[in-house]
């Protein structure tokens, strides 16, 4: 049943032409387009938070099993969230349909798929808004651009919206910010009020709302985990860390994604945080309670977004935390910069926060009380407070990739930058229009980093890839670093399919590598247990200088 | 095909301009209609606007196309990711004079390689900002019809627009530029096959529209169809004075100029048009990126069902007192 894997040379014959046909005739055959689209919730998932008609159903079957009256309850979906939230209204209202945005979507480089365009990701739902919400459509139909709510489209709608990560690339393009990632949270809201949504986002949802992360892993797990990665660190370095687990009292609560203590390479992220902390002194603590950052809920809805955040802000108050700090990942970031103090908020039982290392005031967190950890440690190396050599990152040629979130939903340029510049000596940067604000997507980002999408997810990276191939060409780049969970998870497949020399690492690992600890043992070697460029052949290198 | 339906619809209209006046039916042309079109713009604008204003904004969304305030020995980027009211205002000032999101536009091309390359296309930037500034150009200088004596800055926007001095009457170098600009606007969407491809009767319509105006415009001042400017005057400023009247003997050509004017002002509320009050309105632009320093408020936050401490450790105790975590309750 599983799609075969295309090649890149397959993949890479785009045809970019729409062809005449009309683009509202609707009908994806989802058995030919396996590969392009994911699997459906499990019923079990489903129920355990609440998601409406929990079913037995696949994508590829002719029969979905909509509830009866799936029009009525979408329609009503529509004019609920039309009422709720401006944004999506004026985003229906007010394309001119320039196409500015056609060329800037990831999945349209790489697919040549005209849906794939956000103008007419958008036009899919606004087909069916002006058909049915506006004076013009209700009088004059397809001529006035509407179209008929039908099961296709339906289907149509589940095919695309599922093929959007939500960067908001084509958000910066638009000459009215009009923004595809509200439009595809919104179609996916009301897809989901029929019962139909994927696994990939309705399992995480279920494990992270009862474990707490979207990986299932229990309280004791986590534990061991934690313990873990302060052994290895023992191993790698010679020195003894302390990483506390719902320590009450402490000064800072550390919010990471599950990833980062599960997945490879964000674990030897982990390290890095961990080696830091330990390095500084910070008075911190995990929760095994809030033991997910991210929130798949995010690709969901808002209400399961919040529904998933809660713990945040809960966990802080009862561990009576002065402020969060909060690891790397992207999504996670978008919605505790831009939802999460709305949504969970007021957080005022806590503190502005104050790094306690350096005393900066954190004044631009003074409300939310959460501090992105490259803001913290950029403040730790530019006050000179923790030691570094940069010469043991001198096995990677660095290049930097932008996740989307951070990038243009928070605006954190300069400071993951920072970072690696005060890290590493061989910084290059990919050409200009795929980093900062005009970042790439991986292509697997809000929920669609499945096995099953493995070809739409080779196409939507391509963009990226290829970038990071210019600079591998070019300056022999052989390390993207990147401050994503997602990006960790989904870039390395990606860079073996495009551009096989490249791995994957986190900033922080690139940090803790350079760490210069008090006590580190003589040999010890970077976070992947590799010994430092130099230290291995250092005699030999004296030899052919003489 | 849907070009075609747009392009026949002004065809009509014109038509319809044509047989009425010919049928004598100048004031419903020259006094109702325009008074009726007028008012549909202004309370169907203000209606959409207000429509849209009843929508609360419940998150703070930004799209940031730059640094963030962040620590103070990093600079941030005011205009693309503003923290402050005056960044918001100078963010919107340049989107809406000078389309600056638009300004970032590019092109992308496959190489072999495979490669990826993003070309400059500016393009559309430069079509889009030479058919708004010219149309809005184009509308100060109609105003000097509405007014006796008119305005300084009329006629130095009118003595600046006939600077060339070529032709006679004086050629208005905006009206070149805009029907050149919408031209172009139509000739991407018949040529481009993507942008062909997503067009609807509604974008090729104001386009046809909005170039038989100019057209009719032109005709009316550069060839023989030219007519009485001071009965349209006359005419004007009685419209504008509430004491309408329509003087004898202007010709047909400027009824139907009149009539599509009147037409695009009644289609404007219903339209994508509306993109001109949108923009200021768009909460990706319109809102500042102070997120974490200033809490926004959502008016329909409503409480929802999250697993709470208590629950989870109820959930966890065995395991958790296993592994020798702390416990609220033992």
């Amino acid at each position: 049943m599983s799609a075969k894997k295309p090649t890149p040379a397959d993949l890479i014959q785009i045809d970019f032409n729409p062809g005449k046909k009309d683009w509202m005739d609707a009908k994806i055959d989802f058995e030919k387009k396996r590969g392009n689209w994911n699997y459906q919730v499990l019923p079990k998932s489903a129920e355990y938070v609440g998601m409406p008609y929990p079913r037995k159903w696949s994508p590829a079957d002719e029969d979905w099993k909509l509830p009866d009256n799936w029009q009525k309850i979408i329609f009503e979906g529509l004019r609920d969230r039309l009422d709720k939230y401006r944004s999506f209204k004026i985003f229906m209202d007010i394309c001119v349909r320039c196409g500015a945005c056609a060329d800037k979507c990831h999945f349209f480089i790489g697919s040549g798929d005209p849906k794939n365009m956000p103008v007419l990701r958008a036009e899919l739902l606004r087909s069916v808004y002006r058909n049915d919400f506006t004076a013009a459509g209700k009088i004059f139909g397809s001529l006035a651009g509407g179209r008929k709510l039908t099961v296709d489209v339906l289907k149509e709608w589940f095919y695309y919206f599922f093929q959007c990560t939500e960067c908001r690339r084509c958000s910066v393009f638009c000459p009215y910010g009009i923004d595809t990632a509200e439009i595809t949270m919104m179609g996916r809201e009301l897809l989901d009020l029929v019962g139909l949504n994927i696994d990939w986002i309705g399992t995480p949802i279920a494990n992270c709302h009862r474990t707490g992360n979207h990986l299932g892993v229990q309280p004791h797990g986590f534990k061991d985990s934690i313990d873990f990665a302060v052994d290895d660190l023992e191993d790698i370095t010679g020195v003894r860390a302390e990483a506390p687990i719902n320590k009450k009292g402490a000064e800072i609560l550390f919010v990471i994604p599950s990833a980062d203590y599960f997945g490879d390479p964000h674990y030897f992220g982990l390290l890095g945080y961990i080696a830091l902390f330990h390095e500084i002194g910070l008075d911190y603590t995990f929760s095994a309670y809030a033991s997910e950052g991210g929130n798949f809920g995010l690709f969901h809805s808002n209400e399961m977004m919040k529904r998933l955040n809660g713990k945040i802000y809960n966990e802080a108050k009862r561990l009576g935390v002065k402020w969060i700090l909060g690891g790397e990942c992207g999504h996670m970031w978008r919605v505790l910069h831009q939802y999460m103090d709305t949504m969970s908020g007021p957080a005022d039982f806590m503190e502005e926060p104050v790094s306690p290392i350096t005393g900066t005031k954190f004044e631009n967190s003074k409300s939310t009380k959460m501090i992105h950890i490259c803001e913290f440690t950029a403040d730790l190396i530019k006050h000179n407070k923790i030691k570094l050599d940069k010469s043991r990152n001198d096995q990677w040629r660095v290049t930097y990739h932008d996740s989307c979130n951070p990038a243009r939903a928070m605006g954190l340029l300069d400071e993951p930058r920072y970072v690696i510049n005060g890290v590493c000596n061989h910084f290059f940067e990919m050409p200009e229009n795929t980093i900062r604000e005009q970042t790439f997507c991986c292509g697997s980002g809000a929920g669609i980093g499945t096995d099953e999408n493995f070809e739409m997810r080779m196409r939507g990276g391509m963009p990226r890839a290829n970038a990071v191939q210019y600079v591998h060409e070019k300056h022999n780049v052989n390390l993207l670093a990147c401050i994503c969970a997602i990006d960790k998870a989904t870039l390395p497949p990606l860079m073996e399919y495009w551009v096989p020399e490249v791995e994957v690492g986190a900033i922080h690992e690139l940090v803790g590598n350079a760490l210069v600890m008090k006590g580190e043992k003589k040999d010890r070697t970077d976070l992947r247990g590799e010994p430092f460029v130099g230290t291995e052949t250092a005699g030999k290198e004296e030899e052919a200088n003489v | 095909m849907k070009a075609l339906y747009s392009f026949f619809a002004v065809i009509i209209l014109i038509a319809l301009a044509y047989l009425g006046i010919t049928a004598d039916m100048t004031t419903f042309f020259g006094l109702v209609l325009p008074y009726i079109a007028a008012a549909a713009f202004i309370f169907g604008v203000a209606y959409r606007i207000l429509i849209w204003a009843k929508s609360p904004v419940p998150f703070k969304i930004t799209t940031t196309c730059g640094q963030q305030k962040s620590l103070p020995w990093i600079k941030n980027s005011n205009l693309e990711s503003p923290h402050t009211t005056l960044g918001v205002i100078g963010r919107m000032a340049l989107e809406v004079l000078f389309f600056r999101s638009l300004f970032r536009n590019t092109k992308m091309s496959l190489k072999d390689g495979p490669k990826i390359v993003y070309g400059e296309n500016k393009w559309l930037w430069l079509a889009g900002l030479v058919f708004h500034w010219s149309f809005l150009i184009v509308i100060i200088r109609h105003l000097r019809f509405f007014f006796e004596p008119v305005p300084e800055f009329i006629l130095l926007i009118q003595s600046l627009d006939g600077l060339l001095e070529i032709y006679v009457p004086v050629l208005y170098m905006t009206g070149v530029a805009l029907l050149m600009s919408v031209t172009y606007l139509y000739l991407r969407r018949a040529l481009i096959p993507q942008i062909n491809y997503i067009s609807l009767i509604s974008d090729y319509f104001p386009l046809f529209l909005i170039m038989a105006i100019a057209i009719t415009g032109a005709l009316m001042r550069y060839t023989p169809l030219r007519v009485d400017i001071i009965k349209v005057k006359e005419l004007a400023m009685g419209l504008g004075s509430f004491n309408p009247v329509v003087p004898e003997g202007i010709g047909a050509i400027f009824f139907i100029h009149l009539f599509l004017i009147s037409v695009l002002l009644i289609y404007f509320p219903m339209s994508k048009l509306m993109h001109m009050a949108g923009i200021f309105m768009s909460p990706t632009r319109n809102m500042k990126n102070d997120n974490r320093m200033k809490r926004h408020i959502n008016p329909w936050n409503y409480p929802v069902d999250t697993h709470s401490y208590e629950d989870w450790e109820d959930e966890f105790r065995d395991v958790m007192k296993e592994a020798g975590l702390p416990l609220e309750k033992e």
